[in-house]
């Protein structure tokens, strides 16, 4: 018992740590993220205005309409996709899937903006449930793709290379209907479609929070099989899990999560593989009941971090956020090719 | 009925209800060792994971229990089957702790969480292997035959009453095969748990086993104690052994003998002409021996590895036939070694043998 009881109080404060690093980073660039912007406004001003909602109109409605959906966005969609990659490497027992890896984002991006323009060209604006419901069916139909090819190549490698493939098809098929839809449409598809945390309404964040809310709940609540699977297949249904059923709900799940997260700001690169990996490192385990929310914290400091680098790097030009997060995803990606080659 | 713990009944198991074994029949009581023999590829896993669940049943039914395998679900199985499997698992930073503490997934919460009691039970099972000190290290960077050692502490943590072991002992070396037959032996024996395993070492499992199973593919070919199913012939044709013998009183399995005209004649007895006779086999010198009472340890070897051996009956002095036959061998062979060959008053006659050898000048001594 005492030396289980160690072992336990040292991982326990490991734990802890991490915890209490991640929300102090997420708090931290919360602030800075509020308080950085083309148009200067002191942090006095900001309280006042967040907790009273008085002071200069022009202000008043920087910070509400724009700076603060905006960051709360960010932290809640780069959880979710970091989550989502979590899912999908649980899945296909391989640190380097990714729901933009698999094409599943691509997937996503297309069946929206086929979506867009076939709403947009008949009514004046599209219902955000609409957006999601078709960045579910378009993640739902990658991944269908995945899986069909994940029987035929039993090799990792390859089915990363299918993904990608697929992600191309998807993007030049998306590229196709931008071309050609209205120039009304394209101002609004360009920018989305290459990933972007702007342009963000409080019903966005409402709708956003709740369905990334329930499923990481569901997620959370599927620790348990999520560690038994991590044994492989064979184990964990001697575990008593009911693969097929598991099976089932991670696709689901990690479909859903990633298409809420194409369905507002459009395809992010590398979150998804990054974040759980340098999360797991730092935590030193792969359990579920402590990796889930620590990645969904570590997601949400990467992609507001990324997201306020996207906004000042250039200002007043804004960078595409996923090309913030592929300069810093990108080599997390190649160091962990490296040391899982290095290993053997 | 109630006192078998798994029936198989027309059991047909096989790949995407493709039959490659039909007809098991097989009835297994509480707290025995059943291990399935064979060749490579008879479909001993096969039906290992059939039984496990692995493998959608082909035809036929399982029981476990009295209870239609079907009909029980995964989390029920899970508390009373615990599993060993071939299969490579490369955990992320696991320890090993970790990983035998997933045995208490069947008894924890929805979360998982160990209790002080899972704790305990994980200390015990990993001290019952001996991969205590293991606990803290990495999965992944432990040697096979740990990681084997780590894996059976798994399924004990699961507090299982019947245990499938897939080719346990496969990456242990001697001792740790030994060390893992003797904790499933006491298992049964102490717990009353059932095994049901594949192995290799048929050695091993005619030492182990209560009950063995003989799968050669198609069909069952037999079941029942080790005494039954361990007959030369029938271990000879179920592994197809065209090179080399079984020897079913041992468990042994000896090279094929060197044929060819006898070129040394040893003569020995107690064990003494054991090495000799492998030395020689391993040089592939064609070779005879006696004289042999045939109850002496050297005669069970000598008819499997020499061309030639002069035998006589036991407890009886040593008759003329035998020292002709001796002389004639003495004549025939190059060399003649004497491997300090006893003599008493039943086989006094030897020292004729070996004196004609000394004359002919053939005669080397080893002790």
């Amino acid at each position: 018992m005492t030396l289980s009881g160690a072992m336990t109080r040292r991982r326990r404060v490991r734990y802890t740590t991490v915890f209490c690093l991640l929300a102090a980073a997420l708090f931290f660039l919360l602030v800075l993220n509020v308080n950085t912007g083309n148009v200067h406004i002191s942090v006095g001003r900001i309280l006042g205005i967040i907790f009273t909602r008085q002071g200069d109109p022009t202000e008043v409605d920087i910070i509400w309409k724009i700076r603060l959906p905006r960051l709360l966005m960010a932290a809640i969609l780069g959880g979710a996709l970091s989550v989502s990659g979590f899912l999908l490497q649980t899945f296909f027992e391989n640190p380097i899937a990714g729901p933009f890896v698999l094409g599943i984002s691509s997937g996503a991006k297309m069946v929206v903006a086929l979506t867009m323009i076939w709403f947009l060209s008949r009514y004046a604006a599209v219902a955000s449930a609409a957006l999601i419901a078709a960045a579910f069916l378009g993640a739902l139909l990658s991944m269908g793709f995945i899986l069909l090819i994940s029987r035929r190549v039993t090799h990792m490698a390859s089915l990363l290379v299918a993904g990608i493939m697929i992600g191309y098809i998807c993007t030049a098929v998306t590229e196709f209907v931008i071309t050609f839809a209205d120039d009304a449409d394209i101002v609004n598809l360009h920018g989305w479609s290459q990933g972007s945390f702007s342009n963000m309404t409080w019903s966005n964040v409402g709708i956003a929070a709740g369905i990334v809310g329930a499923a990481l709940v569901v997620t959370f609540l599927l620790s348990k099989p999520i560690g038994a699977f991590q044994l492989g297949e064979a184990y964990a249904q001697s575990m008593g899990v009911n693969i097929r059923l598991f099976r089932g709900l991670l696709i689901l799940l990690s479909s859903l999560l990633s298409a809420t997260v194409t369905a507002f700001a459009g395809p992010i690169s590398f979150v998804g593989i990054a974040v759980p990996f340098l999360i797991k490192r730092a935590l030193n385990t792969a359990k579920p009941i402590v990796v889930i929310p620590a990645t969904f914290l570590g997601g949400a400091v990467f992609c507001t971090g990324c997201d306020l680098i996207a906004r000042i790097a250039f200002a007043p030009t804004e960078l595409n956020i996923s090309t913030v997060t592929a300069v810093f995803g990108a080599p997390v990606v190649i160091f962990m090719m490296i040391r899982s080659r290095k290993r053997g | 009925m109630e006192n078998y713990i798994v029936r198989l009944r027309n059991l047909s198991v096989g790949y995407n209800g493709k039959p490659i074994i039909h007809d098991i029949n097989v009835d297994i009581t509480p707290g025995d060792i059943v291990t399935l023999i064979g060749p490579n590829g008879a479909g001993k896993s096969t039906i290992l994971k059939s039984i496990t669940r692995q493998l959608r049943l082909v035809a036929g039914d399982v029981y476990v229990q009295g209870k239609d395998l079907n009909a029980i679900s995964y989390r029920e199985l899970s508390s009373r089957l615990a599993v060993m499997l071939t299969d490579r698992i490369r955990p992320e930073l696991m320890t090993c702790w970790d990983v035998v503490a997933t045995g208490r997934f069947p008894y924890t919460g929805r979360l998982g969480l160990l209790s002080a009691e899972d704790h305990r039970i994980v200390e015990r099972s990993m001290t019952e292997v001996h991969a205590l000190e293991l606990r803290e290290q990495n999965f992944n960077e432990i040697s096979d035959g740990q990681k084997q050692r780590v894996l059976l502490a798994r399924a004990i943590c699961q507090e299982p009453e019947i245990m499938i072991l897939d080719e346990p002992t496969s990456f242990l070396d001697i001792r740790h095969k030994l060390d893992l037959l003797g904790i499933l032996r006491r298992m049964t024996r102490e717990k009353g748990i059932t095994v049901i395993m594949s192995l290799h070492e048929i050695d091993l499992a005619q030492k182990v086993s209560d009950k063995v199973l003989c799968v050669k593919g198609d069909v069952i070919a037999g079941y029942g104690t080790p005494e039954e199913v361990f007959r030369e012939q029938a271990i000879t044709a179920l592994y197809a052994i065209d090179s080399g013998s079984f020897d079913p009183l041992y468990g042994s399995v000896e090279l094929p003998r060197v044929e060819g005209e006898p070129q040394v004649f040893v003569i020995s007895n107690c064990g003494r002409g054991i090495p000799v006779y492998r030395k020689l086999q391993q040089q592939g010198i064609p070779f005879a021996a006696g004289i042999l009472y045939e109850n002496d340890l050297d005669c069970r070897l000598a008819e499997r590895l020499a061309v030639q051996v002069v035998t006589e009956e036991p407890f009886v002095p040593i008759g003329d036939e035998a020292v002709a036959r001796a002389l004639a061998l003495v004549e025939r062979c190059g060399r003649v070694i004497a491997a300090g060959p006893r003599i008493g008053p039943g086989n006094r006659r030897l020292e004729e043998v070996l004196a004609a050898a000394e004359a002919a000048g053939k005669l080397e001594r080893v002790e």
